[in-house]
């Protein structure tokens, strides 16, 4: 990206009283003072001259980031210190997939949604089928109390599970956090979950000091994570230091898990066999509520506001975070044609057993809901139980030699 | 990248607090990173907002080999190699055989120096090649520069390259505007460089905007190929079938000068400095940042229970024919200088011309089923 005019030589002096050399081509050093700062971004060029070349990636940030909002945005930073460039770096890295639309940027702390609302916003309206965060309200609800006909025929579900992430307040985001905060969520959250009891009584396994039979123990049991390989995650620099400060609660009847530092601050996870999605949300939500309880009784609190809900690295992860989901036999609805309208119209999403980006085995398939903004945990959580039981009756209607129907669209309440 | 005021927010957590866990490493940074270094340095950021936690990440996150000791650091710009002196000169020192701060590094490009290297037995070297590497003053280094940056280099690159004559007139082939055809053809040419998937580069940064401003320029008799972008600013190779190591060395001092000549012109030389010789990204390429090898064909002798001693008393090293990290396939190993501070060129040229002519008469006296005790060489 040429600058079409030759620049005359300049010694521009820098805050810190140093010159800096002019280059008689094709850029032009240039410095601009950060927003909200006494501190200088160094820019050896033009914004015209910084700005990526999206023409070949379909992902959210690219559907939004235009050089207007970039030459807006690219001298700025978060009172941390975390830029444009570091946000969309995922995106620019990672040019996405013709059928699959990928977000392409991450927040770096909890600031970097307001510092770069101006593309933050676009990116959640597109994510978040057309919310908008400048004038929309998130509503929050872990009533589990509220849940309908949550137990499912066990002959089809056979595992329930809900997940989200949370969030410590003052505490930078996986792309940005020093080794020195990373280590200060372990400890704040470590420190709390030591104080949960009865059925939620567990253990910390850090990744840097497991014991190679706990390691094994948690590989059978399928909770330890690995090192992130995915370049939408390596990018944005969320492998940095692995893998310290790394770790894994569970409690001890391994219905109530909790990842530390990986994609997330926390991740927290209530899962157990079986069709019982009412007593896995129950669980989720007095669970969450207690750690709640515990980090503030420390003086820390969980990123949460009214407009996004609770904050989260990934834009797409805003609102509940959560993700509700069964792991159900449907091998006749699964080779119906219609299958992917039905879920589309009930608002679910199939993925394979083995999670994001995995293929369905044996006709089983993880199946939860899209959204995850705009509509509260209990809603969600419903929106799945009622889809899920629909998709059984498909099932069993299907089994007999009878038809189906595909569902009407579920409206999205606003 | 801003680094300055987000380092500025890392002085509120302690040096213990910051300091990364090297219990289980084994490279050149983890070896001298001790925690009042790391305190003394931590603080400080280069003109370009390069800190230490830049400079040591990729170190931090490849633990390393208990058998290859890695570098497990990068300089981000030219200054890096003041600023963290406290860090990088005894990785240097470690690195580079006891290279001092106080010595003086010696460049000589001058091709006449060269003794012999025009009578490598073809029947033995397959092939002759020496590269380089430059960095264009004035624009940070490849783990820390900016998209405009990097634009602004390949810019130059292209221009100063497009006015080479004779047996350097060439093409210019950016990664992101290749046809399929001319991809075939360079891959076919073995030419083509790849995004970077080592994590030694990947987390040093390096491959980032990948494949944003970075290309290939050889020329046309495809004996001189210049990667714009990749691991360095530039990566300068000559190269040619067969044993004449003294043509491929010609060609490689009079291309480089003609390329700089024009650089210079521009005000942005390349970066060098007395005591650090040519700088760039991988304190390992410091000093003439050269590799001049050969693939050879070494069957008996690569057999021989002295094959390591007399390579490290030649100081040359062994790669498979893939380059670093491969094995060698039917015998035939790419050999090449193992130093790269505190001797020219011409000398590390000159080591590889004539080790390379005794291990291939080694090689023959083993056919013949002679020994060659007689011929182990001493200490270079």
């Amino acid at each position: 990206m040429k600058n079409s005019s030759l620049s005359e030589s300049l010694i521009v002096p820098l805050l810190q009283g140093q010159k800096v050399n002019h280059c008689l081509h094709s850029c032009h050093f240039s410095l601009s003072p950060i927003a909200a700062h006494s501190h200088v971004i160094f820019h050896l060029c033009l914004c015209s001259a910084e700005f990526p070349d999206l023409r070949k990636h379909n992902n959210c940030m690219a559907s939004n980031l235009t050089p207007a909002i970039y030459a807006k945005l690219c001298d700025r930073a978060t009172p941390n210190g975390f830029t444009l460039d570091e946000a969309i770096q995922t995106g620019v890295d990672n040019p996405g997939h013709p059928f699959i639309k990928t977000v392409g940027m991450v927040a770096g702390d909890e600031e970097s949604y307001e510092v770069f609302a101006e593309l933050l916003d676009p990116v959640i309206k597109e994510r978040h089928n057309g919310y908008d965060p400048r004038v929309m309200k998130h509503p929050t609800d872990l009533d589990s109390s509220k849940i309908q006909s949550g137990q499912f025929d066990e002959r089809y579900v056979l595992s329930s599970r809900v997940r989200t992430g949370r969030s410590i307040r003052g505490l930078s985001l996986p792309p940005a956090c020093t080794r020195a905060e990373r280590r200060e969520v372990e400890r704040v959250v470590v420190d709390a979950l030591s104080g949960l009891k009865g059925d939620l009584t567990g253990k910390y396994y850090s990744l840097t000091q497991m014991t190679e039979k706990e390691q094994q123990q948690l590989i059978d049991d399928h909770f330890l994570f690995d090192k992130p390989v995915s370049p939408l995650l390596t990018c944005a620099g969320m492998a940095r230091d692995w893998p310290d400060a790394r770790g894994i609660w569970h409690n001890i009847e391994k219905t109530f898990l909790i990842w530390v530092n990986e994609e997330d601050h926390t991740r927290v996870i209530s899962m157990e066999k079986g069709g019982n999605m009412k007593r896995v949300f129950e669980r989720f939500c007095r669970g969450l509520k207690e750690v709640e309880r515990l980090i503030q009784e420390r003086g820390w609190e969980f990123m949460w506001n009214e407009r996004l809900g609770y904050v989260l690295t990934c834009p797409s992860n805003l609102g509940t975070g959560l993700r509700a989901g069964v792991h159900v036999k449907l091998p006749l609805l699964s080779k119906d044609p219609r299958f992917s309208k039905i879920l589309d119209n009930l608002r679910l999403q199939k993925r394979g057993t083995g999670g994001v980006d995995t293929a369905a085995v044996g006709g089983v398939f993880d199946i939860s809901n899209l959204d995850r903004l705009g509509q509260s945990e209990v809603q969600l959580v419903q929106t799945v139980v009622d889809g899920v039981n629909y998709l059984i009756e498909c099932e069993k209607r299907l089994e007999r030699g009878q038809d189906i129907k595909v569902p009407p669209p579920i409206k999205l309440s606003k | 990248m801003t680094k300055n005021c987000h380092n500025d927010y890392k002085m509120k957590f302690s040096r213990d607090d910051e300091y990364p866990d090297l219990t289980q490493h084994n490279n050149h940074m983890a070896k001298v990173l001790s925690k009042e270094i790391y305190d003394k340095l931590r603080s400080k950021s280069t003109p370009s907002g390069f800190t230490v936690d830049d400079v040591i990440q990729t170190g931090v996150d490849n633990p390393g080999h208990p058998f290859i000791m890695t570098v497990g650091c990068v300089a981000g710009d030219e200054e890096s190699y003041e600023v963290f002196k406290d860090l990088l000169d005894p990785i240097i020192s470690d690195r580079h055989g006891g290279y001092k701060p106080t010595d003086k590094h010696k460049t000589d490009l001058n091709f006449e120096n060269l003794k012999g290297g025009d009578d490598l037995d073809p029947n033995y070297v397959l092939s002759s090649r020496v590269r380089t590497g430059r960095s264009i003053k004035g624009f940070t280094l490849p783990p820390h520069n900016s998209r405009g940056e990097r634009r602004a280099i390949q810019n130059l690159s292209i221009e100063a390259l497009a006015s080479l004559e004779g047996e350097f007139k060439g093409k210019y082939y950016p990664l992101d505007g290749m046809t399929d055809a001319e991809q075939e053809q360079l891959i076919a040419d073995h030419f083509l460089f790849d995004k970077p998937v080592s994590p030694l580069l990947t987390c040093a940064g390096m491959a980032r905007d990948w494949p944003d401003a970075r290309g290939i320029w050889h020329n046309d008799n495809k004996t001189f190929l210049v990667w714009v972008n990749e691991e360095d600013h530039l990566r300068v190779i000559s190269m040619q079938k067969g044993g004449n190591m003294k043509e491929v060395f010609r060609r490689f001092c009079v291309g480089l000068q003609k390329i700089e000549e024009i650089f210079k012109k521009h005000n942005h030389g390349f970066m060098w400095n007395e005591h650090l010789g040519y700088i760039l990204t991988c304190p390992s390429n410091l000093g003439t940042g050269l590799r001049g090898g050969v693939h050879v064909k070494l069957p008996k002798l690569s057999t021989h229970a002295k094959f390591e001693e007399i390579l490290t008393r030649l100081r040359l090293q062994k790669r498979g024919t893939g380059g670093v990290d491969t094995a060698s396939v039917g015998g035939v190993f790419d050999i090449s200088n193992a130093d790269r501070l505190g001797s020219s060129e011409v000398d590390q040229v000159q080591l590889v011309v004539d080790g390379v002519k005794l291990m291939v008469e080694m090689e023959k006296k083993l056919e013949k089923g002679e020994s060659i005790d007689g011929m182990i060489p001493a200490q270079k």
